[in-house]
């Protein structure tokens, strides 16, 4: 019989063009697989809707917060419907840059030095000696981003203290909380994990080559301003501990079906870890399809697969 | 259907390696091509054209007060009575009849121009598009109000003019600076094409160009030997005066005048026109050949039967009521949520509000805070080539309701006053970070 797909895209975040972008393909891929999948906005009439259409399983590709933060997982599973992806209570830590580096450090991985503060404590305490004190610990160059959000929004690489403030300000228009980064220069790699608990694979690593050395909006969504190669062009034992770090961040955190780690190699060639994606982009641009395609898999089977898992796996029951 | 197997291990060097931009075309486009880019400030766009934002970035006219019945009654009889002519391929210079017409409307701003001068294109946004086409080469200069029209930049953009802005107050284009900077451009050994102008309620700064001036501007540029492009779209929509006379007025031999029915009737016809010099005129219709063979036949003939059919003056001075209705609930709500430190122009017609911010907020910067507070307005960087504008935005009162626009100017408030306060908090007073890049024009679609 024909599944019965529905892929949700949209919806009110910063994220929301990309999502579109990325919820079309994903149908487009699964369609062409003989899936009918179909593409829905999320808005007030989704959960009577759910329970009206009760497709099979849903896809869900919303970026940003409530797509990634467990809130719409929560939200599905209210409704009682199958869906493919991580749980509610593993998005929510995978979304938090903050906690998500903490628990993958305690599992013995690299991430950068860091520190996370709210807007409010740098209100309370005095914005000037934060600002001056966090130079201080973790040096300089430093990365600011905002805790939760995806897609470079918000996010400033900081070369000297003078453009901390505006860096800062910028982050702060994205969300509450900044995680301010010590900056590891070094190869940009994205690693996706696909599966669950004791299954799961890590597909081939991306390597990310900016024309302008940031991976910035621009670099992400403009076709052909940003060179990748797939996969990377690193040695045998750079690749095997790549696909490790995103496997045991996939691991720990306890993600389910597709995940994709963002790590960094530096010159000695270390890997350290920078954040995990419960919903990455699938756009023309985007990275995930680039490694299934370098994995040898067809992006519409492999989506069409872990539908069908989900839907075998179905809703959680209360 | 077959199963892919997930597979049973990493894959680091599955395929050998595959290096790729993913646009197999990344090194073929032309260098105007180059500058079309992903932005942040679209991404948000994205957003702001949701129900529960409160946009007052589009440009988008208010049509819910057209008479649809009539007009559906009118467009009936035009397929039953003149189907095979609506719909067949029609004049590359536009319906006879229509360019008639075209003449009543533009003798209410004192322009007494001969159907023959009058070319029909889609939208006036074409008629700029095929103007440019015909006057300018790669690096040459158009001379652009301070601000000016998001559109026309793009079109200037697009084909590789250098724009240069001229300096403008509450009346309006400054004369002298007009003066001045055609010298300094000359001085650089740089060629003037055209002066571009929004003579009447100006999108986006919301001022009008005083009658002394358009003659000062006239003079200006018949002295210079530079032709005048000015752009009409909103003189018809006055609130508390008649329309004022048209540049193209005195100087026909020297003024392409742009008009449009987007304002007037509705956008969605996408019937505008130019009115230039003879031999202008004929290149236009050469251009408008190549660009559509001819402009869409069903349109030109439907705005022709609406304007031979219906009371288009009254509906227009509907129109224009209920935009006063708009913008008074705008400049209310901007007197009482407004901190003193900003300032806007009070436009007597038109669509718009212009703002400049409190010292040390950019208006690029905070769209985001305020699209997350769900309402959306346009940087003042947008309507500039050169960078400026980072203190100013245009707010628009033309689509949302009255109370829709008390709502947005409130969240706009609040959004400019949390940013404010972040900013004094960081000591981060100027400008944001540069990489915020703009792409026009869509965002008087939002």
């Amino acid at each position: 019989m024909t599944q019965r797909v529905v892929v949700l895209a949209g919806g009110l975040s910063h994220e929301r063009e990309v999502s579109l972008r990325s919820g079309r393909r994903v149908a487009d891929a699964m369609s062409a697989v003989g899936v009918e999948a179909t593409v829905r906005d999320v808005d007030s009439e989704l959960m009577p809707w759910l329970r009206r259409e009760q497709p099979d399983c849903v896809i869900p590709l919303l970026h940003g917060e409530v797509g990634e933060d467990g809130a719409l997982r929560e939200i599905l599973e209210l409704a009682g419907a199958a869906y493919v992806g991580s749980t509610p209570a593993a998005a929510r830590l995978a979304f938090d840059k903050p906690i998500a580096k903490q628990v993958i450090s305690k599992a013995g991985i690299r991430t950068p030095a860091s520190v996370a503060l709210p807007a409010d404590t740098f209100r309370e305490v005095g914005a000037a000696s934060v600002m001056a004190a966090l130079v201080e610990r973790l040096g300089l160059p430093l990365f600011v981003k905002p805790a939760q959000g995806g897609s470079a929004l918000g996010c400033t690489a900081v070369d000297s203290a003078a453009a901390l403030p505006a860096a800062m300000v910028s982050c702060f228009a994205y969300g509450s909380v900044a995680l301010v980064e010590r900056k590891v220069a070094g190869v940009e790699l994205s690693v996706p994990v696909v599966g669950s608990a004791n299954g799961a694979e890590a597909l081939p690593a991306v390597e990310i080559r900016p024309d302008g050395g940031v991976y910035d909006y621009t670099a992400r969504y403009t076709a052909g301003a940003t060179e990748f190669v797939v996969p990377a062009d690193v040695s045998e034992q750079v690749a095997t501990a790549s696909a490790r770090v995103a496997l045991t961040a996939h691991g720990v955190l306890g993600l389910r079906d597709l995940s994709r780690s963002d790590l960094i190699v530096d010159t000695d060639g270390e890997v350290w870890f920078l954040e995990v994606n419960v919903a990455p982009g699938m756009t023309e641009t985007s990275l995930v399809p680039l490694s299934v395609d370098a994995a040898g898999l067809d992006l519409g089977q492999l989506m069409a697969t872990l539908a069908k898992e989900a839907a075998t796996r179905g809703p959680r029951r209360p | 259907m077959d199963e892919p197997t997930i597979p049973e291990r990493a894959h680091p060097r599955g395929r050998g390696a595959r290096q790729t931009r993913l646009d197999i075309y990344v090194d073929r486009y032309a260098t105007r091509t180059q500058r079309m880019k992903a932005s942040e400030i679209r991404a948000l766009f994205a957003v702001a054209s949701r129900p529960e934002v409160v946009s007052l970035a589009g440009g988008m006219p208010n049509i819910s007060g057209l008479p649809l019945d009539a007009v559906a009654e009118t467009l009936g009889e035009l397929v039953v009575d003149r189907g095979t002519q609506a719909m067949q391929y029609s004049s590359g210079q536009g319906d006879p009849g229509l360019r008639e017409q075209i003449c009543t409307v533009m003798a209410l701003e004192g322009v007494a121009a001969h159907p023959d001068d009058v070319v029909v294109t889609v939208g006036s946004q074409q008629g700029l598009d095929l103007i440019t086409r015909v006057f300018c080469d790669p690096g040459d200069v158009v001379l652009c109000e301070a601000p000016s029209y998001v559109g026309a930049l793009g079109v200037f953009g697009s084909y590789e003019c250098e724009v240069v802005h001229v300096a403008m107050d509450d009346q309006g284009l400054q004369p002298e600076a007009l003066r001045h900077t055609i010298d300094i451009v000359r001085a650089a050994g740089k060629r003037v094409k055209f002066l571009y102008t929004i003579p009447n309620f100006h999108n986006p700064a919301a001022v009008t160009l005083s009658a002394q001036r358009r003659t000062q501007v006239l003079d200006i540029c018949a002295d210079a030997d530079v032709l005048v492009v000015e752009d009409n779209p909103y003189g018809l929509l006055g609130f508390d005066t008649e329309p004022m006379r048209a540049i193209r007025a005195d100087g026909p031999e020297r003024v392409v005048y742009l008009g449009s029915f987007s304002k007037t009737f509705a956008p969605g016809f996408r019937v505008g026109w130019v009115v230039a010099p003879h031999a202008v005129r004929d290149k236009l219709v050469r251009a408008q050949e190549t660009a559509t063979l001819c402009p869409p036949t069903f349109s030109q003939l439907a705005v022709s039967a609406y304007l031979a059919n219906h009371d288009w003056r009254g509906q227009i001075k509907s129109f224009a009521s209920m935009y006063r209705e708009h913008r008074d609930a705008m400049l209310a709500a901007l007197d009482e949520h407004f901190p003193t430190t900003a300032s806007w122009t009070r436009p007597a017609g038109g669509f718009y509000v212009w703002v400049t911010l409190p010292s040390g907020l950019d208006a690029g910067a905070m769209l985001s805070r305020a699209v997350t507070a769900r309402v959306a307005y346009v940087p003042g960087t947008a309507f500039y080539a050169d960078g400026n504008g980072t203190t100013a935005m245009r707010l628009s009162y033309c689509y949302p309701t009255p109370e829709r626009i008390r709502e947005g100017v409130r969240r706009l408030a609040g959004v400019m006053g949390t940013e404010l306060e972040l900013r004094e908090m960081f000591g981060a007073t100027g400008p944001g970070l540069p990489s915020r890049g703009y792409s026009s024009p869509n965002t008087d679609l939002t």
